[in-house]
């Protein structure tokens, strides 16, 4: 075991080459569905267990489920209101279970990132050729129902081993939202010495956090997106900063929580400033015109 | 290959990974009308709870149970309030506001109370099944001829109290064995509230002819909200209202929806948190286009549109 990531270098927040955006803006938004499969009944992982009641786990699995059935439509008709295109966090069995859902959002020219096959399917446990025969297995997937290779990863259900990035980086992908150290996009270091880029994803935005694990009140909730967004867009026009929102049609569609999520949106949206985009383009942009600066900037900031 | 080679999927196929229900997505669904040209059904349902002071917890605990060493009368006494004090504050405030209550019984509270039994009775309201007690948990785990026993003593149990045709079923903790749909519908249930996967009724499969699977949201359970997320009663007005607002919106163009709400006397009963309920009950039924009803009236409206 490793004392930190290895994926990159100290490089504090001010004095780094300022990020310029599309349109002059000075924050990045984006929001990211994740679009998940649970199973039922998956196989036992020893690392973590799937549910936390015996089988069946009727109370996890079906308020996920409930995500694909009701939430997933409410969700997209908010981003289509509001102009935003999501970029989906994907369970790749996704694609065969729920294809419709895939239409949907292809008809949208959403984006689609990799986050695994299964989110009960964890990769701890698994030996780094089974970790790149999964990853492989989900773009391949993925590239197969929506015509368009992913360029970005989540490790399903957050679970990681040391090679993951660098796995997924060998596979062709360009981004990862595994990483939670910056509200820029940074360069990391991959084994293979590719171009690759991290890109702000943001565990305190995530919906599920904020609902499941720190129990959260709806309506605090949609003031801590405008709060988060407020000083992030100011520190935007010195820095070029990234906001995401994380959500789950389980957690963010559910009726008592739209509301207080389309307050946040319509906030958000309403700022001159903003480039309203997907990770995609942000990794993009940011690896054709400020990748190597910043890891030039890097290299003087170690020096 | 063997189940548990972790890149083995077999069910990885269109659809569910269960033949329980069909994949069916609320937005492709026929809209829904209810009587009187209502676009948004109340379901109140009342968790009418008995928590024995010696819970053997086998095969587990739900939340709610007695947590401390024998004899933890803090949990005993406080639940039981909900059962003498409580009710009365939430009967006020739904004969106040209209509203028409389905209470879920668990027969051993019917059976220790019969004065509070026979109060709900003369209400004329809907009683379901809420299985024996809150100590007996439907989970994998439980034998199978114990379950059967348990459901058939539950749901006969509660017929031959209450003289009354019993329709409906939720589990404590909404939690089921493998075998739990098989064994209510063998005892004659209609629907069942236990799969909080869907904001409108939809047919389950048993090995013994479909079920209705009810929409009863705990996400927005008082329980959830108030014990679990620590929220306040305050928060939780708000969010039924919100609720409310969202599906009367969205049910203006995609049809009739359901409004589910979840109470527990011993949780909303307290004279600190009453108030909320009173609120939540006010603006809701301040809506023109809600119709509150029993859960069998809701559920009978629907699948004569089917």
């Amino acid at each position: 075991m490793r004392e930190d990531t290895g994926y990159y270098d100290y490089w504090p927040y001010q004095n780094r080459p300022k990020i310029r955006w599309p349109g002059g803006a000075r924050l990045a938004f984006w929001v990211a569905p994740n679009i998940e499969f649970y199973e039922l009944n998956p196989p036992a992982n020893k690392f973590r267990a799937a549910w936390p009641t015996p089988s069946p786990s009727i109370p996890g699995y079906s308020i996920r489920d409930y995500g694909n059935r009701v939430g997933h439509v409410r969700q997209m008709q908010l981003l289509d209101k509001y102009g935003i295109r999501g970029s989906i966090s994907l369970s790749a069995a996704l694609c065969e279970h729920h294809p419709e859902i895939i239409a949907m959002c292809r008809e949208r020219n959403w984006e689609f990132f990799s986050h695994g096959i299964y989110n009960t399917r964890y990769t701890y446990g698994l030996s780094e050729a089974e970790e790149r025969a999964m990853i492989l297995d989900s773009i391949e997937t993925i590239e197969r129902h929506t015509g368009k290779k992913p360029a970005g990863y989540l490790a399903p259900a957050l679970s990681h081993s040391e090679v993951t990035i660098d796995l997924f980086a060998e596979l062709g992908g360009l981004y990862t939202c595994d990483l939670f150290h910056d509200d820029q996009p940074t360069p990391l270091k991959v084994r293979s010495g590719k171009p690759f880029v991290s890109v702000p994803y943001s565990l305190e935005m995530n919906d599920t956090i904020a609902y499941v694990v720190n129990k959260v009140e709806p309506r605090l909730y949609g003031q801590m997106l405008k709060d988060n967004f407020d000083r992030l867009y100011a520190e935007g026009a010195e820095s070029g900063t990234v906001m995401c929102i994380p959500t789950h049609n389980y957690q963010v569609s559910c009726p008592h929580r739209l509301k207080a999520f389309e307050e946040a949106l319509e906030y958000i949206t309403g700022h001159s400033d903003v480039w309203v985009t997907t990770g995609r383009e942000i990794a993009e942009h940011y690896l054709q015109h400020h990748y190597a600066a910043a890891t030039a900037s890097i290299a003087g900031a170690a020096a | 290959m063997n189940e548990l080679d972790p890149l083995h999927y077999p069910v990885r196929r269109h659809g569910m990974d269960h033949d329980r229900y069909a994949w069916s997505m609320l937005s492709t669904r026929k809209p829904v009308h209810w009587p009187g040209g209502k676009t948004l059904a109340l379901w109140v349902n009342v968790g009418m709870q008995f928590f024995p002071m010696n819970p053997q917890k086998k095969p587990l605990s739900v939340a709610g149970n007695m947590t401390m060493p024998y004899p933890d009368l803090r949990h005993y006494s406080l639940r039981d309030y909900g059962n003498r004090v409580g009710i009365q504050r939430l009967l006020k405030a739904f004969d106040r506001y209209g509203v028409k209550p389905t209470f879920a019984f668990n027969t051993r509270l019917a059976e220790r109370t019969p004065a509070l039994l026979r109060q709900v009775l003369e209400r004329g309201d809907e009683i379901s099944c809420h299985s024996w007690s809150m100590d007996t948990a439907h989970a994998g785990g439980l034998d199978p001829a114990a379950e059967a026993e348990l459901v058939k003593r539950s749901i006969g149990g509660l017929r031959t109290l209450t003289k009354r045709e019993i329709r409906g079923w939720i589990s404590p903790g909404k939690l089921q064995s493998a075998a739990t749909p098989e064994l209510i519908k063998t005892e004659g249930i209609d629907w069942c509230g236990d799969w909080v996967n869907d904001d409108m009724p939809y047919s389950f499969r048993t090995d013994h002819g479909p079920l209705w699977a009810m929409p009863l949201s705990t996400e927005l359970e008082d329980r959830f909200v108030l014990m679990d997320n620590l929220h306040s009663a305050q928060s939780w007005a708000e969010q039924v209202s919100d609720a409310c607002d969202l599906l009367l919106k969205e049910a203006a163009t995609e049809g009739g929806r359901i409004l589910s709400l979840s109470l527990h006397p011993w949780v909303l009963g307290q004279p600190h948190r009453i108030k909320y309920l009173e609120q939540a009950m006010e603006y809701i039924t301040a809506q023109p286009q809600v119709w509150s009803a029993h859960a069998s009236t809701i559920l009978d409206a629907f699948t004569a549109q089917q």
